[in-house]
């Protein structure tokens, strides 16, 4: 396996100048202890997660009535009959563009919050940041704030340091079992599931989701933390097209703040900037930058430096705020002493974000309230492409699927069309001409129809259309299909 | 080179193991410590594998492979798998049992169990020579016309399912024999051409009109009796109509010489000692839904 090097000039290393080592690119992770912060933005980010946690956690218990032999699960996504439930939306897997148009929807809206806001999805509601910041407040709770925990670290091991990274691990492990074990809750129903978990009666790959998603929230949240936004994560990269110097973002004032450094009390303020290099905006910061820097890429704008920034401006007297929700464009007037202009909320891509999210919602609000409760799709026989009866003429079979997305049976009238002279037959049914023929469905129903179309001969290769037509409702849907014939 | 002192490459600064051929050292690069440990990882996950689960061949005079104490069999599971299948299948497979070929071709429930399983089982031991979909080939009829040698209705498909053609075994196998004309020299090569044209003629391709009309009386003689006297066939032999445009082995002029010369009796197994009834009853309901049922 070793690595073999030529040796061209046997006389190299004497003579000529030898080549530097080369230089090691790699960094060595350094371990972030971020400090506990207080304040408002301390608290908002207790609630969110809070919030974010109970739906996670309680959605699929709640119970969403929907009639007779259908799940009553709110939120399912129900693999086994192949049906998406969203409260009062169902969604069949022929409706599956409405699951793409709520990705969109999705993305727009991030796209849409990050050019108002900045990364506030980055820094209070996804879940890397929500399970991390509680993993942080598991591991603050058995090995203490940022202190403790350094010191506990580059301590040798004793009883005390293996029972309180014990506990923090065992606990992890608890909330990671728990995090992966409601994920299944959504593809199946939840109090059926949940007891069959305990029973071994759940099925295999709820055995297999829970245990991925178990280690998945263990390390994630555990070890990986910050580098899975800054590394993994391509929202990082993509943000950086979407927000501009007109967004809020977390901002460190360096007009307010510069020059900065330590200060003693007998000192004055002339002179100085208010940055009295105290250093706590970086001991909190869950990603382990300093925000004087500017923006950066790790910055997942979870605005903890300004709740500690504020606690020290109040404790030395000086006004809050010197890192806070600001535009760039507002710094820089500012440090030019020039008024800043006006955070300004209605600009060309909030307009153009918002105007897209409408549109877009509106074409789903309206494609979900007039959605067709039939459908037909057609599948042709590929063998034989088609025969030829003895009298001549030519046939092709077809498998017609009808489908019924109403709770009452329904008669659907199938006519078929496009040929001079095409007659149908349905198997199991007495009909063999061109005229519409009505073929019963069930309830909730996909049923399948075997149908074999035939032509007088010379009708070559040509298009039919199948129509199924509701004569109650009115509903009509048509769909297009080949017919085979010999090349003449 | 001296054992006590680490010989290292100028050119990259790793050490090399001391070996050198014609000037080119082997630098030491050890595996990574990750590696070893995950290939150690997997020799102790060999030997627990071999444990519990069967490992190791036959060995002389030790019976059959060993079974290792979880006693695994894959070919035990695929049985007791496909008992599964067939005691779900039960009460289903029933009602195919009590129903008429006709009730199940017309019954929405039944019909669609015996096209699904029609489907699967004609996959399975039929599309081997009849094609996907009863598309046929030569020398294996077409099943999804309406072209039948015997009998395209319900109950004549289900006949030739259980007891097959010209099946050795079944005495009510579906019989008829061909005889060799040329082969057994009961004509002459003449003979056979001018019967050649003849069914050319009956079919209504190009053919030599004189040859034809010379072999007017030896067809009735040798071939009327199953082809009938204007070669439209017999369905109780399974003699096949001359006038269509429908050959089981070829319709040019070389083609139905080879027929008559050397005869074509082809076979089909009887199915009845394969499958099971209700498999049958499916099998004949899919063919004749394929596409010619009469």
């Amino acid at each position: 396996m070793g690595q073999t090097t030529l040796n061209i000039h046997p006389s190299a290393g004497q003579g000529g100048p030898t080549p530097p080592p080369p230089k090691d690119l790699y960094a060595k992770r350094l371990q972030i202890y971020p400090k506990l912060a207080h304040g408002r933005f301390r608290l908002v980010k207790w609630v969110v997660m809070a919030a974010t946690l109970a739906v996670y956690y309680l959605l699929p218990w709640l119970r969403w009535d929907r009639g007779m032999g259908i799940p009553n699960q709110a939120v399912l996504a129900d693999f086994q009959s192949e049906k998406f439930y969203f409260f009062f939306i169902e969604i069949w897997p022929q409706d599956i563009h409405f699951l793409a148009g709520l990705l969109i929807l999705a993305a727009l809206g991030l796209f849409l919050i990050t050019s108002l806001l900045g990364r506030v999805w980055c820094g209070y509601t996804c879940p890397q940041t929500v399970w991390t910041d509680l993993y942080i407040w598991v591991e603050r709770a058995f090995e203490g704030d940022r202190a403790a925990r350094m010191r506990l670290d580059h301590a040798p091991w004793s009883f005390n340091k293996a029972w309180r990274k014990l506990g923090k691990h065992t606990v992890w492990l608890v909330i990671a079992f728990w995090t992966g074990g409601v994920f299944i809750l959504y593809w199946h129903d939840a109090p059926t599931v949940a007891q069959g978990w305990f029973t071994g009666a759940a099925p295999l790959s709820a055995y297999w989701f829970a245990g991925i998603l178990t280690l998945t929230t263990y390390f994630l949240a555990g070890w990986m933390r910050e580098q899975v936004c800054t590394y993994m994560c391509p929202w990082p990269r993509i943000q950086g097209a979407l927000t501009d110097e007109h967004a809020l973002n977390v901002t460190y004032r360096y007009d307010r703040g510069e020059p900065r450094g330590p200060k003693r009390k007998s000192e004055s303020w002339d002179n100085r900037g208010d940055c009295i290099d105290c250093d706590q905006c970086v001991q909190v910061c869950p990603v382990g930058i300093d925000i004087r820097n500017g923006s950066q890429l790790e910055c997942i704008h979870c605005a903890l430096c300004i709740d500690a920034c504020d606690e020290m401006m109040t404790k030395i007297g000086r006004p809050t705020g010197l890192i806070a929700y600001d535009t760039d464009i507002a710094v820089a007037a500012r440090a030019a002493h020039q008024t800043p202009p006006k955070f300004r909320i209605l600009r060309s891509r909030i307009i153009l974000y918002t105007l897209l999210i409408a549109g877009i919602g509106g074409l789903m609000v309206w494609g979900l309230a007039t959605k067709a409760t039939i459908e037909a799709n057609v599948l042709k026989d590929r063998s034989p492409p088609y025969v030829q009866l003895s009298n001549g003429r030519i046939q092709n079979g077809y498998t017609l699927k009808l489908v019924n997305k109403v709770s009452e049976p329904r008669m659907m009238q199938v006519s078929i069309t496009g040929i001079e002279g095409l007659t149908f037959a349905v198997v199991g049914f007495e009909h063999a001409d061109d005229s519409p023929i009505d073929l019963p469905v069930e309830a909730f129903g996909v049923d399948r129809y075997r149908i074999l179309v035939s032509a007088p001969e010379g009708a070559g290769q040509r298009q039919i259309s199948i129509s199924v037509h509701d004569i109650e409702t009115g509903e009509t849907d048509t769909n297009r299909a080949s017919f085979r014939g010999p090349n003449q | 080179m001296a054992n006590d002192i680490r010989d290292v490459d100028d050119h990259s600064g790793v050490e090399t193991t001391g070996h050198s051929w014609d000037g080119i050292k082997e630098l030491n690069n050890p595996l990574p410590r990750w590696w070893l440990f995950v290939w150690y990882g997997t020799i102790i996950w060999a030997a627990i594998y071999m444990i519990f689960m069967p490992a190791l061949p036959a060995l002389p005079g030790l019976g059959t492979n060993t079974t290792g104490l979880r006693n695994h069999s894959d070919r035990d599971l695929v049985a007791a798998a496909v008992a599964d299948l067939k005691s779900a299948r039960v009460a289903q497979s029933a009602s195919l049992l009590e129903a008429s070929l006709e009730e199940i071709e017309t019954d929405r429930s039944l019909q669609q169990f015996a096209l699904a399983m029609g489907e699967s089982l004609f996959g399975d031991n039929c599309a081997t020579c009849h094609g996907a979909g009863g598309r046929g080939a030569v020398g294996y009829p077409m099943l999804a016309d309406d072209v039948w040698l015997w009998d395209g209705t319900l109950d004549g498909i289900e006949y030739t399912l259980r007891h097959g053609i010209r099946h050795e075994g079944d005495d009510a196998t579906r019989f008829s024999m061909m005889p060799s004309f040329g082969r057994d020299g009961l004509l002459s090569s003449d003979q056979i051409d001018g019967l050649t044209h003849y069914v050319l003629r009956g079919s209504g391709q190009p053919h030599d009109m004189e040859a034809a009309a010379n072999v007017a009386d030896l067809y009735q003689a040798q071939c009327a009796s199953c082809h009938g006297a204007n070669g439209t066939g017999d369905r109780l032999q399974g003699a096949p109509n001359l006038t269509d445009q429908e050959w089981l082995f070829g319709g040019s002029e070389a083609a139905i010489y080879n027929t008559i010369y050397n005869a074509r009796n082809s076979h089909m197994p009887a199915w009845q000692d394969r499958l099971d009834d209700a498999s049958i009853k499916a099998l004949a309901v899919y063919v004749h839904t394929l596409g010619g049922g009469e």
